[in-house]
């Protein structure tokens, strides 16, 4: 049988991490990296919200971009889920809707990498008509 | 909700929601009583005696952004279908504990799904608890303890993709060791 990953493992990667001091001092500055709150409330992720959240944390790391992925509750946008806020250092935050993997991954190349808009934005002065 | 994983993250949602620092989930997996039982058990700040009955109204709810609240009857409907049962104790400033049975063997009986994406998910919170995911199939269990992962780490992000990857690796295949299908 093939061994189990186990505590140790995550030991020697520790210490292949720890080598490069820069994750450290990026980890504690996060104003100044790339940041994505997935929405994961009941909405969300009966809309599929764990996918896109797991597949962006995945292509974050292949594409060799420093971001901090986390959560957020319900926006609102019940009727738009998946939804994600990114940040973009220095910039304000966007909220996109409907994000699917394939939109998640356009949201990286073309938003994230290149700072292009892309389809698909809820804008902030958005407002339900409960709120009217 | 596919499955229970999901079910599992969205409950556990409540926990982080609600304060807690300590949050236990345990899944239970019996083929001789031919059940399998979810708990969340939390210490976040709790409800009292009347909000316990209205949290299974889907048109209840203590958020403002919306009036409705699926995920506890969502889970309710699930587990009454399979022909088990939905209980939620709770009490305020100790804790809630929600409890979800289900007939194993039923035909409506959803698949438990991908625990360690749902355990990846809750690592990547953005709020930091003790997290302790017990997984038990018919004798043979797999304990997952956050705390365990954090004295290795020694400062460093468990949000840091290489490490959240090689957690969710690890609780992938300790899962199947134990024969989670």
């Amino acid at each position: 049988m093939t061994k189990l990953k186990s505590l140790n493992d995550l030991r020697k990667i520790r210490d292949e991490l720890k080598s490069k001091t820069s994750i450290r001092e990026k980890g504690e500055h996060p104003e100044n990296l790339v940041q994505v709150k997935v929405a994961m409330a009941t909405c969300c992720i009966a809309s599929g919200s764990r996918e896109v959240m797991n597949f962006i944390v995945d292509e974050l790391e292949k594409r060799n971009i420093d971001a901090v992925v986390t959560q957020t509750g319900c926006m609102g946008y019940c009727y738009a889920e998946p939804t994600i806020e990114v940040t973009i250092p220095g910039k304000e935050p966007v909220v996109f809707g409907y994000v699917n993997m394939k939109k998640a991954d356009e949201i990286i190349e073309r938003y994230i990498k290149n700072g292009e808009l892309v389809d698909g934005i809820i804008p902030v002065n958005y407002e339900t008509i409960d709120n009217k | 909700m596919n499955d229970l994983s999901l079910h599992i993250l969205d409950i556990t949602q409540n926990s982080i929601r609600a304060g807690a620092s300590e949050i236990y989930i345990t899944v239970n997996e019996d083929s001789a009583t031919d059940k399998l039982t979810i708990e969340i058990r939390d210490n976040g700040k709790g409800i009292d005696k009347e909000l316990v009955e209205k949290v299974t109204d889907p048109f209840f709810s203590t958020r403002s952004t919306r009036k409705i609240g699926m995920g506890l009857p969502l889970l309710k409907q699930n587990a009454e279908q399979c022909e088990g049962s939905l209980n939620i104790v709770s009490e305020k400033g100790t804790g809630t504990m929600v409890t979800a049975i289900f007939k194993k063997s039923h035909i409506d009986c959803p698949p438990m799904g991908n625990m360690a994406a749902t355990i990846k998910s809750l690592l990547c919170s953005g709020h930091s608890y003790h997290l302790v995911y017990k997984h038990e199939i018919d004798g043979r269990e797999f304990v997952f303890d956050s705390r365990e992962i954090s004295e290795i780490l020694e400062g460093l992000n468990v949000n840091t993709p290489k490490i959240i990857n090689f957690i969710k690796e690890m609780i992938d295949e300790n899962l199947k060791n134990i024969g989670a299908s």
